[in-house]
């Protein structure tokens, strides 16, 4: 997982705005000239003051979805029924650590700091997906979480990673490929419920019915609500619009969740086979801006969490930065 | 004639040695003090309940024993026979850390000394472990060290974690009396006196480059108990979260 479409920005946009107007405008030109060609743009290379802010604000979000994505799942390693399972999701929580990592690792070669970023994500400042801000209830939340929001954020994933910026590129065919893995673990513990007991079959589908209108809103808003996208998008940051990334990830998956037998909680959802589009009733869209501002059910919560952590292993990191003693450690 | 009564006994005594200390492991997923170290806990704990499962698949196909995820997710308290050691909560970072270096010492001489066990399936299983446990005391070495010549505080913290764990660790060898006479002369293994033995050595000069000073082990009784089913007050609850859904109906497949 897990990028949403949506990337939050942040409010000081206009001091940004204005370095941008500094970007000499030659080097602007070829710059654009180099994302039209499809080359990559690498670290060391000019890139304007906006690109660079954007850039960091989308991989950072990203980094942090992973790693706060890694909450609502990991509770569930402990009590995971038998050891395929146990196991799978261990690897699989474990891999969205990773890619946090990774992704941090991206966004420091635009010149912000882990820390910077960790500090950020914990102040409020810098958002993740809203999707982890919701509770993972029960053992079937799992199932339609490693299913369907893993496959949602590959769909984002794999047209992010036609970008220009080679680091997030690099990082992210990496993590489309790990992903896929997971949609399968998913997929297959989706299937076991959707064909099991009576029991299993409503646990799975009270998951799906409270976890339908966060996967919509994962998307982002409507593209007729969505204001920054054209820049974005001619540099190659955006890569596809949030509802025709809506539409892909309906296309693909509302026919695999419904040939199981299961339902989805939107009268409207259908397919218009003239148009080739989903046709589905609006998520609440009031509701997905409130969550992004903190006021979803799990958002305090969360945060508390990757607080406690922080504290926690504050000495360590203490004690990895000051070496009294430096030592060569073997390397196998 | 092997004496299958008294390898069932050593096999889940290890099995759930390495499934409790597995998910104790698991528990640093996402909280870890650094990202690698979530990575680095979560990467064992997959290795730990791996040898747990590996485990209880040779009670189960060597031994006509019970159906593995029956086994690990059903059984009464009672019937565990962890160590007090594993069953600990996960405390802070370097009670963890601690832990770590002294159980996966100890487990990895415990298999060192089953390749040249008389039970096939223990030089099998062993065999594989081997590559794995190697990284495990690697990891646990390169952090001990570390965090032992990293200031007053770090240091402190790992001489007390020391302090709070070594008698705990020292009753991983806790042997079964009416089977261990057994085990020894099948040369199945060379018995938990040998093993704690060899383990000494190991860690000993380890403890001493890293300049930690091992408890006086006039005042050490190590905590017995957890082989013959007296457990903490920690692995009921512990047991009981692992088994939650599985246990919402166990004849199902999840």
């Amino acid at each position: 997982m897990y990028g949403g479409g949506y990337i939050f920005d942040e409010p000081n946009k206009k001091q940004l705005r204005e370095e941008e107007q500094h970007d000499e405008p030659e080097k602007l030109a070829a710059f654009e000239e180099r994302i039209a060609k499809g080359e990559k743009i690498e670290p060391g290379d000019w890139m304007p003051a906006e690109y660079r802010r954007q850039l960091i604000r989308l991989i950072e979000q990203h980094a942090h979805s992973e790693i706060i994505g890694a909450l609502p799942e990991g509770t569930w390693i402990t009590r995971a029924p038998g050891f395929k399972r146990k196991l799978a999701l261990i690897a699989k929580v474990q891999d969205e650590i990773g890619h946090g990592q990774l992704l941090y690792n991206a966004a420091e070669t635009l010149g912000k700091s882990r820390e910077a970023m960790i500090n950020d994500l914990l102040s409020g400042k810098s958002k993740y997906s809203n999707v982890f801000n919701y509770p993972a209830e029960t053992w079937a939340d799992v199932a339609v979480i490693g299913f369907l929001i893993d496959a949602a954020a590959i769909v984002n994933q794999v047209a992010n990673a036609k970008g220009s910026y080679g680091p997030y590129c690099r990082a992210l065919e990496r993590i489309c490929y790990e992903e896929s893995f997971h949609l399968k673990q998913g997929h297959d513990a989706f299937i076991e419920l959707a064909t099991g007991t009576p029991a299993q079959k409503a646990m799975l589908q009270d998951a799906l019915n409270r976890w339908w209108q966060p996967i919509m809103h994962f998307f982002g808003p409507p593209d007729k609500a969505s204001s920054h996208s054209e820049k974005l998008m001619q540099w190659k940051v955006k890569m596809a619009s949030n509802d025709d990334m809506r539409n892909q990830f309906l296309e693909s998956y509302v026919p695999k969740i419904r040939e199981l037998g299961m339902t989805l909680p939107d009268p409207a959802l259908k397919k218009n086979e003239e148009t080739g589009k989903w046709e589905y009733t609006d998520p609440d869209w009031e509701e997905f801006f409130r969550v992004i501002n903190g006021g979803g059910p799990c958002n305090a919560e969360r945060l508390q969490v990757r607080k406690w952590a922080e504290e926690q292993g504050r000495w360590v990191r203490k004690a990895l930065m000051r070496p009294t003693e430096k030592r060569a450690l073997p390397v196998a | 004639m092997m004496n299958n009564a008294a390898i069932s006994d050593l096999i889940i005594k290890m099995a759930d040695d390495e499934l409790i200390q597995g998910h104790r492991n698991s528990e640093w997923t996402g909280l870890g003090p650094v990202m690698e170290e979530d990575i680095a806990f979560s990467s064992m704990a997959q290795d730990k309940i791996g040898h747990a499962w590996a485990l209880y698949r040779i009670l189960h196909e060597d031994l006509a024993g019970p159906d593995p995820d029956k086994f690990a997710f059903l059984r009464p308290e009672k019937e565990f026979k962890s160590a007090h050691l594993v069953e600990m909560p996960n405390g802070e970072y370097d009670f963890s850390l601690m832990r770590h270096f002294l159980f996966d010492h100890a487990e990895a001489i415990r298999y060192e000394s089953l390749q040249d066990s008389s039970f096939e399936p223990f030089r099998m299983l062993s065999k594989k472990v081997k590559g794995e446990l190697k990284y495990h005391t690697l990891h646990a070495n390169a952090w001990l060290m570390q965090l032992s010549k990293a200031g007053e505080e770090s240091y402190h913290r790992m001489q007390q974690s020391l302090n709070d764990t070594f008698a705990l660790a020292a009753g991983l060898f806790e042997a079964s009396p009416e089977h261990e006479s057994a085990l020894i002369a099948d040369k199945v293994y060379p018995g938990e006196k040998e093993l704690f033995h060899r383990w000494m050595d190991r860690i000993y000069p380890l403890l001493v480059q890293a300049s930690l000073n091992l408890p006086d082990m006039k005042t050490i009784t190590p905590v017995y108990g957890g082989r013959q089913g007296f457990h903490t007050e920690h692995l009921q609850p512990l047991l009981k979260e692992m088994s939650e859904v599985f246990n919402l109906d166990a004849e199902a497949s999840w």
